[in-house]
């Protein structure tokens, strides 16, 4: 008997799973006409990976732009386009580029008129250059990895600084940081994560910081996620370089600034390049210890700008941390609405001709006007910050510093 | 450059850490070695008992080495429940059927963590996560050596509740021999529980020891889950005893690894290890089963 | 092999191959491009776990070899993309017949065997994270050069032709094996290892032949996923995301099954957008819906979704012909 009450079951359930492989097709299919019949708006494709490995970045970089939404609705929307609001169609890249690949094809049948976002190199690569098949306009919020740029694509732009650089800048601003306090560090190690940013920015370290008066005694490559460093700390403690480079992610960085606070191991100075958590609020104020006086290269707002501390304000407030991948998409959306707004439209190939010859500067970032070069923002730089106190201050370059660098590290 | 000084603290701190990883073994062994299953869902287990952790710490001030006296238990009951209720209902005593069961397990734990707490990575400052024992030429920090005692203890207790008492007795039986544990009146539905009960136990063990020095978010259970595996066989699968031994060695090789191929590459002298045991010694290293 | 066997298998790829002419919808254009993939590696997945009886858990290896390979040929030593496409199945399938080689003459098997392939994937993907020519944590970027030479389209359609042909010859592939001698060998081994060797089948060498057959298909996914989306990393190649979906695919389709993986493919990706659809923009809750649903559909269907419909096949066509005491046989 129990055979033929399951049969009954299954039939049962492929009548409900016919009925949801029909609902999956027409729900795509029907999707973009539902979309389509809404009224005056304007269409953007948010597309972060929320979910996956990148989620808190991801998560962090879709809050940033939809608060941006919000204000530019709530302030009327796209004046040129009579007040017609943003209606951001979220994605959710699931941390891969095949998950970014199909995200975009979804947004581009819906009838965005631009994306922002894809936060990794990799799920940038693969967006933009899906969206290019549709002269989609592609805005990269974050994304250092400099082929992003090159690879000649008309549709996508960058609003951040590329990797080289941020290397750049990096070492520069080391040197100079070191030559006003009288060059206390000479020898160096690099610790780094094993992905694109960690080895490409070690490899230039190490090719750069030579000619430039340092020795690099060891450079350690690890993978995320890591789970101990005290071998690493170990390393170091055993050749005890004057200054520590970590280019690592978040998680990782907290580890290893951790046991070098538990090993007692306080070398002159720590400088961090896109050092996950030497710049991020949430560090500071759960290892205030460990984060004391920890230099950082990174992404930042520009101090002066009262926007970007309201924008702090705001996030804080929804007991979030205002990280970079907040200001820096938030100012992303800014960007696009004023290309928008000047080209009057919301057609993609004037969204992008009103992109090349954007010189919009009302963003949070220290960047200056903005002028895209194929596709490149070229103001766009990082910026050094300490943690000083129970804050981040901008100590380099001068004309954004809200303090003065504290190297080398006081001894306790 | 590899001198003493450097050599013997690396062993120690592989030894400390291995320990962890042999907690987190064991789990995965009593599973394998009872239900013949591989648990995909190890790693989202260890990942929500970390959180379970962190939030006893953060609502109810509990520090985490006691809110483990609350986790173990409530973690064998979850596990007994998932395996008894779930599992075995749903995967009809097919092999493949369990492994996609507990995949399935895994991708709802890992993603209700994620859509309840999101993805921020949250950590528990204690002041004495800092401490250290000053024994000269090393510093062994206090959370790592209490780990390694508690984890003997366990391994202990889990020995001794294998060997000695009527249910590690009935655990055995129906490991090694399914069907006449079965005709013997032992329930074998209830031990398969048990055992999938004591293995989730562990974990919650396991986190509690973890999260003063490490961190949570919905992914950091997956961390452990492939040294884990490798623990398993090289301790022999099912193998209390070999879990622990395997646990505290591959502690010791990632650690030697790490400090003479680097970190990255590092990991690779361990699965090579894990191969070459499969290839010639696939009992393990440490021989005998429960 | 008989014109009757290849019949349904020629009804799909034709029902298949009329998409393009119906959808003009790049998303659902997209969507059947990723399905077709994972038939794909499911299909590799199926020869050697579903005929042979041999579960792997490291089928990214042969993956991440054929997307490497792919990607490096062309970037590093300029040689054409459909030659690094044809190179890169190759050495898929040798890779195939040196960890099947290994691990089978040791004896390796059941979740052994499992294990072992895991731990080859692994070692190949942190290989592939350090060493230069793979551009180490870098990865591979192909250029963008939309040839027809270059194996690149400005359309999405080419691309869907190219992985339904690939996806064809695999279930042709599958087909012939289970009409074959070498099947039926391998079906033996799978059921019952030492009768088969009693009755003096090679078991050793069919198990690795399988596996070479396996990893060669499931290498050219790999290669097209370099070539569809001109990036690769370590992560992505080696990484244990696409093993699971190569086991996924099968067990739910149906095990063993010619059909089983495009099947199972078919259902789990529609699962995915599905779970989508009724979770909305809430990070997280999609999966946890899919997970779900995954665990029903083991829980209701536990030899498959295609045995559902074998099943209903069954019943149908017994309700067609009139039989004495239908009832009881089905009991019975």
């Amino acid at each position: 008997m129990t055979k033929v009450r399951s049969g009954l079951d299954r039939r049962d359930f492929l009548q409900t799973s016919a009925l949801g492989a029909f609902a999956a097709v027409t729900g795509i299919v029907a999707a973009p006409a539902v979309l389509r019949a809404q009224g005056a708006s304007v269409k953007l494709g948010v597309l972060h990976p929320v979910s996956g490995a990148l989620s808190y970045s991801g998560q962090q970089g879709r809050l940033g732009a939809t608060i941006a939404i919000e204000e530019i609705n709530a302030a009327g929307g796209i004046k040129a386009l009579g007040g017609a609001k943003f209606e951001p169609m979220l994605g959710d890249a699931q941390s891969t580029p095949d998950g970014g690949n199909a995200e975009v094809e979804k947004m581009n049948a819906a009838g965005v008129s631009s994306i922002i976002g894809g936060y990794a190199s990799s799920i940038c690569l693969a967006a933009s250059q899906t969206a290019a098949r549709y002269d989609l306009p592609y805005l990269v919020d974050v994304g250092v990895a400099d082929s992003i740029v090159t690879r000649g694509l008309k549709n996508t732009f960058r609003f951040g600084p590329g990797f080289g650089v941020i290397a750049k800048t990096a070492l520069d601003n080391l040197v100079t940081i070191n030559d006003q306090a009288g060059k206390p560090a000479k020898s160096v190690m690099i610790v780094h994560e094993d992905s694109l940013f960690g080895s490409g920015l070690a490899k230039l370290l190490n090719a750069q910081l030579p000619g430039r008066g340092f020795e690099v005694l060891e450079t350690i490559a690890h993978p995320t996620p890591t789970r101990d460093f005290n071998n690493v700390v170990l390393k170091i403690k055993a050749r005890d370089p004057d200054l520590v480079i970590p280019a690592d992610y978040y998680n990782e960085y907290v580890l290893l600034a951790r046991t070098m606070q538990q090993q007692r191991v306080r070398p002159k100075g720590i400088y961090s390049v896109l050092g996950g958590a030497a710049s991020s609020y949430k560090f500071v104020k759960e290892f205030p210890e460990a984060a004391q006086y920890i230099m950082d290269c990174n992404h930042w707002f520009d101090p002066r700008n009262a926007k970007a501390l309201a924008l702090k304000k705001k996030v804080e407030d929804k007991g979030q941390f205002y990280t970079y991948e907040v200001f820096m998409n938030y100012s992303c959306v800014l960007l696009l609405a004023d290309a928008i707004e000047r080209a009057a439209s919301a057609d993609r190939a004037k969204i992008i001709a009103a992109l090349e010859s954007s010189t919009f500067a009302g963003h949070l970032m220290p960047y200056g006007p903005t002028k895209f070069v194929n596709g490149q923002n070229q103001g766009a730089a990082p910026v050094n910050t300490q943690v000083l106190g129970n804050d981040i201050q901008v100590i380099f370059p001068a004309t954004f510093a809200s303090a003065k660098p504290v190297f080398p590290m006081p001894r306790a | 450059m590899l001198s003493p000084v450097i050599l013997i603290p690396a062993v120690l701190n592989g030894l400390l850490i291995g320990a962890v990883y042999a907690l987190v073994a064991l789990g995965l062994t009593l599973i394998y070695g009872v239900l013949h299953i591989i648990n995909f869902a190890h790693g989202a287990l260890l990942t929500a008992a970390m959180f379970a952790a962190f939030f006893v710490h953060r609502l109810l001030g509990l520090d985490p080495y006691l809110a483990a006296v609350l986790l173990t238990p409530l973690f064998f009951v979850f596990g007994y429940g998932l395996q008894r209720f779930i599992i075995a209902p749903a995967a009809h005593g097919e092999d493949r059927n369990i492994l996609l069961v507990t995949l399935g397990l895994a991708v709802i734990i890992e993603n209700g963590l994620l859509y309840a707490f999101r993805a921020d990575t949250r950590t528990i400052n204690l002041d004495y996560a800092f401490r250290v024992i000053d024994l000269g030429i090393v510093f062994l920090a206090v959370p790592r050596v209490v780990a390694f005692g508690v984890v003997i203890v366990v391994a202990l207790i889990l020995w001794f509740v294998m060997s000695r008492t009527d249910t590690g007795r009935a655990i055995r039986a129906v490991a090694k021999e399914k069907l006449g544990a079965e005709l013997s009146g032992i329930d074998v539905a209830h031990i398969y529980a048990v055992t999938f009960g004591l293995g989730t136990a562990c974990l919650a063990i396991a986190a509690c020891l973890l999260i003063p020095t490490y961190y949570v978010n919905p992914q950091a259970g997956n961390a452990f889950v492939l040294i884990a595996f490798t623990i398993v066989v090289l301790g022999g699968m099912g193998s209390v005893a070999g879990a622990l031994l395997g646990g505290l060695f591959v502690g010791v090789v990632e650690s030697l690894s790490g400090l003479y191929l680097g970190e990255s590459l590092g990991q690779l002298g361990i699965f090579v290890m894990f191969i070459l045991v499969l290839l010639f010694r696939p009992n393990g290293l440490f021989g005998e089963r429960i | 092999m008989t014109a009757r066997l290849l019949l349904p298998l020629l009804l799909v790829v034709v029902a298949l191959a009329l998409v393009p002419a119906v959808v003009t919808s790049n998303v659902a254009l997209n969507f059947m491009v990723t399905v077709l993939l994972i038939a794909l590696v499911g299909q590799g997945w199926n020869v050697l776990g579903g005929y042979g009886g041999q579960y792997s858990f490291g089928h990214s290896a042969f993956f991440g070899t054929g997307a490497y390979v792919t990607a490096i040929l062309q970037v590093r030593y300029g040689v054409n993309a459909w030659l690094g496409f044809a190179l890169g199945i190759a050495t898929g399938a040798l890779v195939g017949a040196a960890i099947g080689a290994v691990s089978f003459r040791s004896g390796l098997r059941g979740s052994y065997f499992a294990l072992v392939t895991l731990a080859f994937a692994e070692v190949l993907r942190i290989l592939a994270s350090v060493t230069p020519i793979t551009g180490a944590g870098v990865g591979t970027l192909i250029k963008l050069d939309l040839r027809p030479e270059a194996l690149q389209f400005q359309s999405r359609v080419p691309f869907y032709w190219i992985i339904l042909a690939l996806v064809a010859i695999s279930l042709i592939v599958a087909r012939v094996i289970e009409a074959s001698r070498f099947g039926a060998w391998l079906v033996a081994v799978r059921e019952n290892e030492s009768a088969a060797r009693a009755l003096g089948v090679n078991a050793t060498l069919m198990k690795v032949s399988a596996m070479t057959i396996s990893a060669a298909i499931t290498a050219a996914a790999g290669c097209f996923y370099a070539q569809y989306f001109l990036f690769v990393d370590s992560g992505i190649a080696f990484g244990p995301w696409i093993s699971v979906e190569a086991l996924l695919a099968p067990i739910i389709g149906g095990i063993g099954t010619v059909f089983g993986p495009l099947l199972g493919a078919l259902v789990v990706k529609m699962l995915g957008e599905l779970a989508k659809l009724v979770a909305g923009d809430a990070p997280g809750l999609d999966l946890v819906i899919y997970g779900c649903v995954l665990i029903l559909v083991v829980a209701f269907a536990p030899r498959g979704v295609g045995g559902v419909f074998h099943e209903f096949y069954n019943f149908v066509s017994r309700a067609w012909t009139p039989a004495p005491t239908p009832m009881r046989r089905r009991d019975g």
